[in-house]
């Protein structure tokens, strides 16, 4: 066991994990910060992400120790300090973003990444940027919409509700 | 105008806020204070004599608690079939045993061999490599084709061959099936594969079970559609466990669509194993352990032949069906070709005589039962697809055709079983054509060309039969469960209410869209409404949540429930006014007299039901009803869509361009959820026309094992999609006039992607008549040079 | 995963250390390596994480024109670093992967493992770059050995890879739909002194050089130049996704969409 110490959602964390500790073992397993989710096991899927340091990861395809020392965010960080949901989440919410939500908070951080890089993207740029997140209910039309919204953008004219 | 809130208003979710904030609470999620975990010997070969398993070295590992074997199982029962099909000479299908861990041979990769539950996953994984199993090789049998030859290799030796049952519905007399072809005016005939897919809901499967000795209590959790059904299989023919004993629990549930509706061996292992360890025991399936362990979907391999007279009318269909069943039954596998497939291929169109011949095979790959859409999605490929080919054929536009042939007296008896209530096939056209602009295609056509690109237009209809039903009739055809729904309305003492509902939500906003419903009658603030689900010990029954059935079934159940709760209430209100019963109206939360000023407010009832100082001495205290209902028949939704590719001549890479969906759901609720369950389910059919492919080498060997190989959907392979429907003939048969619209999508996209890339390549000269799906670059190009 | 000891040293000559024990491995990052651990494919006594040497990390322009890569260097910093330097080279890294495996992935890592269907051994050979370790210098045409074989040496790192600036270069990627590697990538490089074309996905051995469509090439730079070439399909690879056949049409297809790229 190696102790590996990290902030994690602006908390300072610590504990004793393997080598083989992956991230998000850490931070569902030793913090219970559970709404990383995992969905496969080649790095594909992308309901793993957290940010380290700033960018987005896939928490599931690396190591506890490789994070030592680093800051990380989850989505049980992303919400407001008083708990209302910020401008991506609201956007989810409002277009329907999400259905069964396992995805969910991999697209959330995902986005954040995104906008953080690319404040108002294209809709064929947001189509790019989602290549390493697998939804598998909403065919992706609502999360494309919910993020072109989040990004101030009008969607008024774009199909359906 | 939009309504903002009950029936008609796009609520939004109020589940959204803790998936949004990481606050879901998925089976994987739950941990049991000192919970062992199990890991799973799965067959690396397809199909094998087990010789013997020593699990000795295993035992002695680091952290083991216990090693299990088929041997532990002799006893215990297997996991069950739900569906007893009849086959056409009047015998039951070929029903093999299906043990928790294989016994005497295992029959697909991913066939359970040994579990070794141990005090960390790691530690179960390390010892499962210490044992040593013994087999002996056999013949992979993989072709169903080869398969049902006399003398093939046997998937299970007891049987008499590798067929399940050979079944057929409508026109039994050859003779004059035959001869409707024969004196047609242009048959046309369509060799298809319907190919074989894997649901992939992006949660895995997980149960967690645990015991507790002093009580003989068990809970298990799992990542189910219907706890219920998984209560009832797992405790009357598995383990053998009094139900009020077992509680199970599908707490929030990462997708299902269809994959999650089955009892699986490893929710049976887990449970059985909590009480042979004393102690809870988790399995967490990988992604890769799902792709040999979940059940798959589809696999049919069919000849279809249409019969046309001199004036362009159907009036002949016939089908010969492969359908593959894979190594065992699962739960409901046996429905999926017959009663859910069989049944569809009237689609849209008054044909006369119809034949429908299935023969359902054993081979050595995963169980395939039923995934988004079940059978449907494969009646529909196979019409749609032999449509196309006639209009193509016979040089008339295939709209024009398919028009010529709707169905347009309601109700409708089809030749193969089903009585259509209602439906506006034209109705849907129309919308589509509009919303599609189908007449503005020669433009885009020629704007795709002039960039080098072929550019199709296909066209799809379909026809659904959701909500399954009634329970007496589906019996007489085999099915070994009722499949009505329950809902109990419990009104609390100020007002508010819970709703404990049998049906479950696991993507498809029941939490916001139901309470709409319940709000509505009463005239009171949605929020007031909320509802449980998921717990065997919190409602009252439910069969769960598949084949597009919750609003239209337990949605019914609910409305009954709270139609009781207002005739009580009302009987209050009656009290408390010092008016006749009769008298009472029920508007936006108050009760009144009729033609007085005089009223009480719906939470003053309420609190007279509990505090019932001022009250009817007739009247029971309490204010909580519960109803089961049983639909009189099945709902038909039904729609047209198209879709526009361009396809690269170069590379043979198709591109979706446009996608336009016009469906006939029927009353809706909530029209934000409809749109979105629309979009997923076109998702879907889009990966399933292009991308997806469950293939397996002649060895067994499952070559499309993890998402490396097996190709998802992902936002850049799709369009925005234009979803319409507005064309709405409600169904006349349940309260809510609903039909259901979560399979929709699944079974109306494939055909009018594979009709589009098809008019793409004729378009440019090439004389293509059909690709097998996943259309995928590599053959879309084989087919534009062959 | 088996488990093993985690190293993570912050100099080259303490990584080349710490690779010295028995079955050490190194670790980039991990992108390809931790699946393959998942799946108990391999079993390190120690990962040696080569993510905390800053010396191997970064894009910077030599004196004569060429840029080098740290081997610790993300393909996302590729893709925004070598934008300016290296165009060809800055895309390429830009569509290996999905955004989150860019941040994490490194050149050194996949030219390392060099998988058949990897984008980065189609710019390292197709540029001719020189592969620098903390031992040698191996020119690109040297350095690929087929499947998942490098002339690396057991503990051998890869601490920058050297790019010779071609006048124009592409790189043409069409994706294996799942995985979204290269179902054939085509890096094409032109170079005052020649064209050099490189393919990734295709070949059953591996990335190789074209070297038919180089010399059509080298005597005339137009994608007409290619028409009458075929690739022979014996050598390509045949899968799910594609057959040999395909394959080889692609190679053609996707050179000649690097030669207009470049005109």
């Amino acid at each position: 066991m190696t102790q590996v110490s990290m902030t994690v959602n602006g908390k300072s964390v610590s504990g004793d994990v393997e080598g083989r500790t992956l991230l998000s073992s850490f931070l569902r397993d030793h913090l219970s910060l559970t709404g990383t989710h995992v969905g496969c096991d080649t790095a594909q899927c992308g309901a793993c992400v957290v940010h380290v340091n700033g960018e987005a990861v896939k928490s599931c395809n690396m190591l506890a120790l490789e994070a030592d020392g680093s800051d990380v965010g989850t989505i049980e960080g992303q919400a407001n300090d008083d708990g209302s949901l910020n401008t991506i989440q609201q956007a989810f919410q409002d277009h329907h973003g999400l259905q069964c939500g396992f995805c969910t908070p991999g697209m959330v951080m995902s986005t954040a990444a995104l906008l953080k890089d690319n404040p108002r993207p294209t809709e064929a740029e947001i189509r790019k940027y989602l290549e390493g997140n697998l939804c598998r209910c909403t065919g992706y039309h609502n999360i494309v919409k919910a993020i072109m919204a989040a990004s101030g953008q009008d969607v008024s004219s774009i199909a359906a509700e | 105008m939009p309504k903002d809130s009950g029936i008609g208003a796009s609520s939004k979710r109020r589940e959204d806020v803790r998936f949004l904030t990481g606050d879901g609470n998925y089976t994987d999620d739950i941990n049991v204070a000192g919970q062992a975990y199990v890991h799973f010997l799965r067959s690396d070969i397809a199909h094998a004599r087990i010789k013997s398993v020593d699990t000795s070295a295993a035992e002695g590992m680091p952290g083991v608690v216990k090693v299990f074997t088929g041997k532990d199982f002799e006893g215990v029962g297997g996991m069950p079939c739900g569906w007893e099909v009849t086959d056409k000479h009047g015998a039951p299908m070929q029903e093999p045993p299906h043990p928790i861990l294989a016994q005497g041979k295992v029959r697909h990769v991913g066939d359970p061999i040994a579990a070794v539950v141990a005090d960390s996953l790691e530690q179960a994984r390390d010892a499962a490599e210490a044992i040593d199993v013994d087999i002996e090789e056999l013949p992979a049998v993989m072709d169903m084709k080869v398969a049902a030859q006399d003398g093939a290799t046997l998937v299970h030796d007891d049987l008499k061959n590798n067929i399940c049952y050979d079944w057929q519905l409508g026109e039994a007399d050859d003779a004059k099936v035959n001869e409707v072809f024969a004196n047609a005016a242009h048959v046309t005939t369509l060799d298809l594969v319907n190919n074989r897919l894997v649901a992939n809901p992006m949660e895995p499967r997980v149960a967690v079970a645990e015991y507790k000795r002093s009580t003989d209590e068990y809970t298990l959790y799992t990542t189910s559609q219907n706890p219920h059904v998984i209560r009832l299989l797992m405790c009357a023919f598995v383990l053998g466990l009094p139900e009020h004993k077992v509680r199970v629990v599908a707490p929030d549930v990462g997708g299902g669509f269809g994959t999650k509706i089955f009892h699986y061996a490893e929710e049976a292992f887990c449970t059985f194993a909590a009480k042979a360890c004393n102690r809870a025991v988790k399995w967490s399936a990988s992604r890769s352990e799902a792709f040999m362990s979940d059940a798959h979907g589809r696999d049919h391999v069919s000849t279809i032949e249409l019969a046309l007279d001199g004036d362009n009318n159907f009036v002949g269909l016939r089908t010969n069906t492969y359908a593959n069943l894979g190594a065992y039954l699962s739960t409901f596998s046996s429905s999926v070709p017959t009663w859910l497939h069989g049944t569809l291929m009237a689609g849209n169109y008054k044909t006369p005589v119809i034949q429908v011949n299935v023969k359902a095979m054993f081979t050595n790959t995963v169980p395939v039962d039923a995934y988004r859409g079940a059978g449907r999605p494969e009646a529909t490929f196979q019409l749609e697809r032999v449509v196309d080919k006639a209009a193509r054929e016979l040089g008339v536009d295939p709209v024009a055709l398919r028009r010529q042939n709707f169905i347009t007296q309601f109700p409708y008896d089809t030749p193969v079983a089903l009585t259509y209530d209602t439906g506006d096939y034209n109705g849907t056209m129309d919308k589509l054509e509009t919303a599609a602009d189908l007449v503005g295609f020669a433009a885009r056509r020629a704007e795709s060309e002039a960039k080098g690109k072929l550019r199709g237009l296909g066209i799809n209809c379909y026809i659904e039969a959701c909500g399954i039903a009634p329970s007496n009739i589906v019996g007489m055809l085999g099915a070994r469960a009722g499949l009505y729904d329950a809902a109990t309305v419990r009104v609390n003492a100020t007002g508010s209410i819970s709703v404990m509902v049998g049906a479950h939500s696991h993507g498809q906003g029941h939490e916001t869209a139901f309470p709409q419903v319940v709000a509505d009658m009463i005239g009171i603030d949605e929020s007031m409404v909320e509802i449980v689900h998921g717990d065997t010990s919190k409602i009252p029954f439910g069969m769960g949540t598949y084949g597009s059935r919750s609003l239209a079934v337990c949605g019914s159940a609910m409305v009954k429930a709270t139609e009781k709760v207002i005739e009580k209430a009302k009987r209050i209100a009656a009290h408390l006014l010092e008016a006749s019963e009769a008298d009472i109206e029920l508007k936006d939360g108050q009760f009144s007299v009729a033609g007085t000023d005089k009223s009480v407010a719906w939470g003053d009832v309420t609190l007279t039901a509990y505090v019932p100082h001022n009250y009817p001495l007739e009247v029971e205290p309490g204010l909580e009803e519960t109803a089961f209902y049983d639909p009189a028949n099945f709902t038909f939704p039904a729609g047209a869509y198209a879709c526009e590719v361009e396809v690269d001549p170069e590379t043979g890479r198709v591109s979706i361009e446009a996608f336009t969906a016009a469906d006939d759901f029927g009353n809706i609720v909530n029209p934000m959820i409809v749109d979105g369950q629309v979009h997923g389910g076109i998702g879907q059919g889009i990966g399933q026309a292009l991308l997806e492919n469950c293939a397996y080498d002649e060895n067994g060997q499952l070559l499309s094992a993890s998402y490396m190989d097996y190709a998802m959907p992902r936002a850049d392979d799709v369009p925005f999609y234009a979803v319409d429907h507005s064309s709405q003939t409600p169904c006349t048969h349940n309260p809510l006039g609903v039909k259901g619209c979560g399979e929709a999508g699944a079974i109306g996209s494939p055909p009018a992607v594979v009709n589009a890339v098809l008019d793409a390549l004729n378009s440019g000269g090439k004389a293509v008549d059909h690709i097998d799906m996943p259309m995928s670059p590599s053959r879309v190009w084989a087919a534009m040079n062959s | 995963m088996y488990n093993f000891e985690f190293e993570k040293p912050s100099t080259v000559a303490d990584a080349v250390a710490a690779l010295g024990v028995e079955d050490a491995q190194a670790l980039g990052g991990g992108q390809t390596l931790i699946p393959t651990l998942k799946q108990r494919l391999a079993s390190p006594s120690v990962l040696v994480s080569l993510s905390g040497i800053a010396e191997m990390k970064g894009v910077c322009v030599d004196d004569d024109g060429s840029v080098s890569i740290g081997g610790a260097t993300t393909h996302a910093s590729v893709a925004t670093e070598a934008a300016g330097s290296y165009p060809a080279l800055a895309a390429l890294a830009g569509q290996i992967g999905d955004p989150a495996v860019r941040n994490r992935g490194t050149i050194g890592g996949s030219v390392a493992n060099n998988d058949p269907a990897a984008c980065y051994p189609a710019g390292v050979l197709g540029s001719g770059a020189t592969i620098i370790t903390n031992a040698r210098q191996i020119a690109a045409d040297d350095f690929f050995e087929g499947l998942f074989s490098t002339a690396l040496d057991e503990g051998e790192i890869i601490t920058s890879i050297r790019f010779r600036v071609p006048q124009a270069a592409s790189y043409q990627k069409f994706l294996q739909p799942a995985s979204r590697f290269a179902l054939v990538g085509v890096y094409l490089a032109r170079f005052a002194d020649g064209v050099r074309v490189a393919v990734t996905g295709a070949g059953d051995d591996g990335v190789f050089r074209w070297s038919e469509a180089e010399e059509a090439l080298n005597k005339e730079f137009r994608a007409d130049a290619l028409m009458d070439l075929r690739i022979n399909p014996a050598n390509m690879i045949a899968d799910l996704h594609g057959s040999k056949d395909y394959r080889a049409h692609l190679v053609g297809v996707m050179t000649k969409r690097a030669v207009e790229a470049c005109m």
